[in-house]
């Protein structure tokens, strides 16, 4: 009986040797604060601040643009110096919030104020974790409090909570799975109460045995939750393959996890519901591991939402050697960075430093149709195929060939002999096909 | 940071595979039946391997140069095309044929086409094919002697197969000396022994997925058991007989003339294997391996149209 997995995917260098034995660290904010209105997936947050308002920590500084959207907390106290554009992590100009700080970290009354789940409503736990700010942390950014309130409640019989980390280099969710693994069942507790019927599963890649033990460990009185092992494969943290490596369902891109009876939130993303609801204290925080071969002390820092990845770097002792390359994120889908002076978001997860660019390294040459992009695709389709597609920019060939079932994860480009840029160009493909559907 | 960063579009890791390392490991999967293709046949076997090896190189140099292409002799695929047709040579050919095969290989199938991974044919085995056409007495003649006194000797020159064809029933001891490659034949296909070897390296280093050798050579006993004679030691006799083993793992498995699908592969594989046994029992010719995986290759296009993977998610709802 082999670990619950996938068909497909890849073993690449994990790096996370780096920085997985770095206690997470508390990292104070030096320069202003820099808070995105667009954090997640959905329309952006209207300011309810302006120039020169004082705002204290915790305090909404936006509001909810629409019904898939999410707030946006202060993470210190001060003044709004502006609301302007500012460079973010993806690489564009986003309307931001920027604050100076006054470095009193005053907060909002009632920040803190713990409260008893029993005692709470369904509703009253949905708008906790919507003021609180709360997105889903590993990496998509959808609002949880949507992601919660799916139209069939009764439906839902598993609550995933993601734990498998596997993208090369991150650590942060390790370590919060072995530093604070009571929060992250503590979030469980919370979601699973908004859904009688449901298991609650933590899903954990069997290279982190010690989060497998002290999760177990947390849960083993619990009849509720379990703790499934997962096979060490990347992109085993998918959502489509976890739901199938711990429940054996199998959703397409046209579903939602709700679709075969699933929740699945990211570990980070459990620990700040149950914050959130439990603790009283709004998404101000984020883990971030800074790591790579080019940073001097690879670690993983508890930073306030908002701050500068420069004083990452700073706090990580600097750039050890020059990198050729920084990524917010890791290796497979990770966003590359020209520029430091970015803020890290609700969606930042790691900053990884590189030497060497493996992928801009290679000049790709012809395919030789060796069918290691078709075998490693945890999708499903026939990279080499759309790849064809992608070239002649062919949308309806794409979409015939499934293009849209991919996932991004970035398999096929890894394993490629010939160093084609495949998932880079299904990026592009995807989004002209999205884009010629709203039309 | 003095210098600027790189920006590209993720993944930003490769697993640091290309195409020149594959292309390697096909070339060390070849050794064991090449040295015991000119250990078998002598000195004039090497100079065959050499003639092909160089004629492909060079062809494939000098077109790209006269072409003003980049020259691609370096990803190894020439040579592993020229390595496959010199195994795939009668061991005392004149040497000008051979050559004459690598630069028909190289320039008529391959470039001619577009280059690596554009030819529809496997360029080896299409070159075999024209030169059997061409010099079908001097393709097909096989004089040897066996330097050890075994009983096939008596009948030196013709193969196995040529006696199976004509009825001829082998015993243990010609079966045993089959598998071991000590019977007339071409250079790289004598040994079974020494092609499982190579074959089991490709298989091991993830070279090649057993997908397409498994179908064809399973289809082509089931066949030969139904067709020819229900004996097992004439469908054993079948099996290491004339270049099915070479074929299935090395010629078949090609990666551009064969499904890159992995239901297409077991379809092509059962294809080959059919046609194989139709050319063995059916045809005039003893061989069959050659035709059967050229024709094979043509119909790989339409092989993958109709052997498109599933979805993840979406089975059972093919439109």
């Amino acid at each position: 009986m082999g670990l619950a997995t996938f068909t497909g995917g890849i073993h690449p260098f994990e790096g996370k040797a780096l920085s997985e034995n770095q206690p997470m660290e508390i990292l104070m904010p030096r320069g202003d604060l820099v808070y995105p209105l667009s954090q997640h997936i959905g329309a952006p947050a209207k300011p309810l601040v302006k120039k020169g308002d004082p705002v204290l920590v915790g305090q909404k500084i936006a509001e909810a643009g629409g019904f898939v959207s999410a707030p946006v907390i202060a993470s210190v106290s001060g003044t709004v110096k502006a609301v302007q554009k500012h460079l973010t992590a993806g690489g564009s100009m986003v309307d931001s919030i920027i604050v100076e700080n006054d470095g009193k970290y005053e907060k909002t009354e009632g920040f803190g104020r713990e409260r008893e789940l029993e005692s709470l409503s369904r509703d009253e736990i949905l708008a906790c974790i919507r003021e609180a700010g709360i997105v889903g942390l590993g990496g998509a950014g959808f609002p949880t409090h949507v992601k919660l309130a799916p139209k069939d409640p009764g439906k839902i019989d598993y609550v995933i909570i993601n734990g498998a980390e596997c993208e090369p280099y991150l650590t942060s969710d390790y370590r919060r799975m072995i530093e604070e693994p009571e929060k992250v069942v503590g979030g469980l507790r919370v979601i699973l109460k908004l859904f009688d019927g449901a298991r609650g599963v933590i899903g954990i890649e069997d290279n982190k045995p010690e989060a497998i033990k002290k999760m177990t460990e947390l849960v083993k009185d619990d009849p509720r939750i379990e703790v499934c092992p997962l096979k060490t494969k990347y992109p085993q943290g998918g959502e489509r393959v976890l739901i199938y490596a711990v429940t054996g369902r199998k959703i397409n891109s046209s579903m939602l996890p709700a679709d075969v009876g699933c929740i699945v939130d990211n570990v980070d993303t459990a620990a700040a519901v149950y914050m959130a609801v439990v603790r009283g204290e709004p998404l101000i925080t984020k883990t971030v591991t800074v790591t790579g071969d080019a940073v001097a002390k690879p670690k993983n820092l508890v930073v306030r939402l908002g701050t500068c990845y420069q004083e990452l770097i700073d706090a990580a002792g600097g750039f050890a050697s020059e990198p050729e390359k920084i990524i917010s994120g890791g290796p497979m889908m990770g966003q590359a960075m020209f520029d430091l002076q970015v803020p890290v978001a609700k969606n930042s997860s790691s900053l990884t430093c590189l030497t060497h660019d493996e992928a801009a390294a290679m000049e790709p040459t012809a395919c030789i149709r060796c069918g290691r992009c078709v075998s490693v695709c945890p999708g499903r389709v026939v990279p080499q195929k759309l790849y064809r597609a992608a070239l002649k920019h062919d949308l309806d060939l794409f979409v015939k060939l499934n293009g849209m079932e991919c996932c991004e994860c970035g398999c096929c480009s890894f394993v490629c002999p010939a160093g084609k840029p495949l998932t880079q160009s299904f990026k592009e493909m995807r989004k002209a096909v999205a884009a010629a559907r709203r039309k | 940071m003095a210098g600027l960063l790189n920006v590209s579009s993720s993944p930003h890791a490769r697993s640091g595979v290309v195409t020149s390392h594959i292309m390697g490991d096909v070339i060390i999967a070849m050794i064991p039946a090449a040295v015991f293709g000119v250990y078998q046949f002598g000195a004039h076997a090497a100079v065959v391997l050499l003639a092909t090896v160089l004629s492909c190189v060079l062809s494939e140099y000098l077109f790209e140069k006269l072409m003003n292409r980049p020259v691609t002799v370096g990803d190894l695929s020439a040579v592993v095309t020229g390595l496959i047709l010199g195994l795939n040579m009668p061991p005392d050919i004149p040497v000008w044929i051979p050559c004459l095969g690598g630069v028909f290989a190289i320039i008529v199938v391959k470039q001619l086409y577009g280059g690596l991974g554009q030819n529809f044919m496997n360029p080896a085995l299409a070159a075999r094919c024209f030169l059997l056409v061409s010099f079908a007495g001097k393709m097909s003649s096989f004089t040897w002697t066996s330097r050890v006194p075994a009983s096939i000797d008596a009948v030196s020159g013709a193969t196995p197969l040529a006696m199976l064809k004509a009825g001829t029933p082998l015993g243990t001891d010609e079966i045993t000396a089959m598998f071991i490659g000590n019977i007339p034949g071409t250079i790289g296909e004598v040994s079974t022994l020494a092609l499982l070897i190579g074959a089991a390296y490709l298989l091991a280093r993830k070279v090649i997925h057993i997908r397409i050798p498994a179908a064809y050579i399973l289809t082509f006993a089931v066949f030969v058991y139904i067709f020819g004679k229900q004996d097992a030691g004439y469908v054993l006799a079948h099996l290491c007989g004339g270049g099915l083993i070479f074929g299935a793992f090395f010629m078949a498995t090609d990666y551009v003339t064969s499904p890159i699908t992995p239901a297409g592969q077991i379809v092509f594989g059962v294809i080959l294997g059919i046609l194989t046994g139709l050319f063995r029992i059916f045809g005039s010719s003893a061989e069959g391996v050659s035709y059967a995986i050229i024709i094979g290759n043509l119909l790989v296009p339409l092989i993958e149209k109709y052997t498109l993977p599933v979805a993840f998610g979406k089975e059972g709802k093919r439109a």
